[in-house]
């Protein structure tokens, strides 16, 4: 069966520039911002891929990549076996695909009556003509969020963080989606209220069948909601593994830093291993692979050479002490 | 109706004495202008009831004033109170013209620059820098001065009043334009632009229904304060004599020629005129000022 979605390669760079005229009193060059630098992963139909990392690791803009807000600068995009922008450029595919923000004070347009901003994939793809019909859809959907119909006649301000979160997520499933884009859509909540949220995607997936690309910092978050976890740094997967394998077996240095970095119960009082440093520039990344600085088990090989994605186990991970087996697992 | 008087906006209008009362010297001076055919005691451009025998009567409160013209009368015997009254209506018309011309022009450059960006910002933005480095009424005169080389005089005498109103609004749009263009920045990358990205819409309708409704706030408190620059520089334009014909007679008409018998005694001409546009510029200002404070939020 195709995935629903598929990227190669995919990187997006951003030109970061300084103006021409500074550039050239400074005598520099131009400068790139490799947001995401190749990544490539396939989400089968009906699954939740997740992706994590630090800030600025490049997941939001794999989720901006993946809905075409931003075209890529290498590779392709594959949704539901169709490039990208062939996709997008046909409105029934288009329909197909929505996404739900990170912040639900910013994703609503606060002059937009509720019931209006949930109809208008609705209006823009076609799907019913009429206002009442329209109107009594909203109703439907508002009632699917655990939210009244009659809160449609409401602006967003009258709304919590988590009721608006709902609305966008009520938004996002007017146009009969197959396949939504979350990015980061519960940190800006509550934690008592981020259990609703995803519990509630949870539940419309199974109802509903969707397909997820779920993006988080969050590791306890996405292990509640994900089948497969990529995770990312400075652009790039280093895992890519199946949930449970990736919490019960983490492979690569990274990610076994990042599930020491975990609060439990039964790590109280002792002493935990930091990762050493800082996240570097991803505009002027490290040679070889961009952990190695940070790396324990970094070599002169690390330094030199940017490893590939390999399988190891149930999982793809990208890690020269993993494949030499330097790593014990 | 009842939303309005329950919100901020008019509980801060009301603790404001100040506000209040140039809002009511504003919709006098407004009322005045607009029903001046009803209210003026006299309708000065009917020459038939013209006397030269009342010309350069005083104001009614001195000695030789006549109670039939409160404020005196000009050389031509024209009651000065309805002068000014059927002046105030060009004047006006002109301001409020010009204002929505330029809030227009600015608003739709404005929106086009920031969300397109690019090449089309850059130019639309350098632009109107080159505009803001020359004075509005320089803009406005060299505009003024085109029109009239180009065209015939009779003409241009009947479109007198179109080409005053563009040439202030042309030389006002560079502030609506980088205020919207600055809003605008910051609602394109807010993300109910990019969901409405994601579902496709053109930016046009993006532009038009989501960012647009988002960055009107500042422009209603730039529009109410240009209202005041706009009819100062009709004021000013017509009396250098380049603005609305002497047919029609705007505050500024009435000023210049006040002005030539100020010295020989006969101030009212002049003053009165002129203490109508400051009345009249002030109280919209002193709105504008408080519109500006109450929508600003960092400020309640």
């Amino acid at each position: 069966m195709t995935p629903m979605l598929e990227t190669q390669d995919v990187a997006r760079h951003f030109d970061v520039s300084r103006p021409l005229i500074q550039r050239l009193l400074a005598r520099e060059g131009r400068r790139t911002l490799r947001a995401v630098d190749g990544v490539s992963f396939a989400i089968p139909k009906g699954s939740t891929l997740s992706l994590v990392g630090e800030s600025g690791c490049g997941k939001s803009t794999v989720a901006r990549l993946v809905v075409g807000l931003y075209p890529p600068t290498r590779g392709r995009v594959l949704f539901d076996g169709q490039d990208l922008a062939a996709a997008r450029a046909d409105r029934r595919q288009r329909s197909r695909m929505q996404m739900i923000f990170q912040d639900p004070y910013a994703s609503l347009n606060p002059r937009w009556r509720v019931a209006d901003i949930i109809a208008e994939p609705i209006r823009a793809f076609g799907l019913i003509e009429g206002r009442a019909a329209q109107m009594e859809r909203v109703g439907e959907l508002l009632t699917q969020v655990g939210l009244s119909p009659l809160d449609g006649q409401k602006y967003p301000h009258e709304f919590s963080g988590g009721q608006r979160q709902r609305i966008s997520i009520a938004r996002a499933l007017s146009s009969n989606p197959e396949f939504l884009v979350c990015d980061e859509p519960t940190s800006a909540l509550d934690v008592s209220v981020q259990a609703q949220i995803l519990n509630l995607m949870k539940e419309l997936q199974a109802r509903l069948g969707l397909t997820y690309l779920f993006i988080s910092h969050n590791l306890a978050v996405v292990r509640q909601v994900s089948d497969r976890i990529g995770v990312m740094y400075l652009g790039r997967l280093v895992e890519l593994a199946p949930a449970e394998t990736l919490f019960t077996t983490p492979r690569h240095p990274y990610t076994r830093a990042l599930m020491e970095a975990i609060p439990d119960l039964e790590m109280t009082g002792r002493a935990r291993t930091p990762v050493g440093g800082e996240v570097p520039s991803p505009i002027s990344p490290p040679s070889g692979c961009a952990f190695h600085p940070r790396c324990p088990l970094a070599n002169a090989r690390c330094k030199a050479e940017a490893p590939r994605m390999l399988p190891a186990g149930e999982a793809q991970v990208a890690c020269h002490a993993v494949e030499e087996g330097r790593a014990a697992a | 109706m009842r939303a309005f008087f329950d919100s901020d906006l008019w509980w801060s209008f009301t603790r404001s004495p100040v506000t209040v009362l140039s809002a009511v010297t504003a919709f006098v001076c407004i009322a005045g202008a607009v029903f001046a055919p009803w209210l003026a005691p006299h309708n000065p451009f009917d020459l038939a009831s013209l006397q030269l025998l009342d010309a350069f009567k005083p104001p009614a409160w001195s000695a030789e004033g006549d109670l039939a013209y409160p404020l005196g009368t000009d050389d031509q015997g024209r009651d000065v109170l309805s002068a000014i009254m059927y002046g105030a209506r060009v004047s006006l018309l002109v301001g409020f013209a010009a204002v929505a011309f330029s809030t227009l022009l600015g608003v739709t450059l404005g929106l086009l620059a920031g969300y397109l960006g690019g090449k089309v910002d850059a130019l639309l933005m350098r632009i109107a820098d080159i505009q803001l480095t020359f004075p509005g009424i320089l803009v406005a005169l060299l505009v003024d001065g085109i029109v009239r080389a180009a065209l015939p005089r009779d003409v241009h005498d009947q479109i007198a009043v179109f080409v005053v109103i563009f040439a202030i609004g042309i030389s006002n749009w560079p502030q609506f334009a980088r205020t919207v263009r600055g809003s605008t920045l910051v609602e394109r990358n807010k993300e109910y632009v990019q969901a409405a990205r994601v579902i496709g819409l053109s930016p046009l309708r993006i532009m038009v229904s989501h960012v647009l409704p988002n960055v009107m706030s500042p422009v209603l408190v730039i529009a109410t304060l240009s209202l005041g620059f706009a009819i100062l520089a009709e004021a000013t334009l017509s009396f250098l004599g380049v603005g609305v014909p002497p047919t029609q007679p705007s505050l500024g008409t009435l000023i210049r020629i006040g002005n030539d018998f100020l010295f020989s005694g006969e101030w009212w001409i002049t003053i009165f005129p002129g203490v109508a546009l400051i009345v009249m510029v002030l109280s919209v200002n002193l709105l504008g000022d408080w519109l500006r404070d109450a929508l600003n939020p960092k400020l309640r």
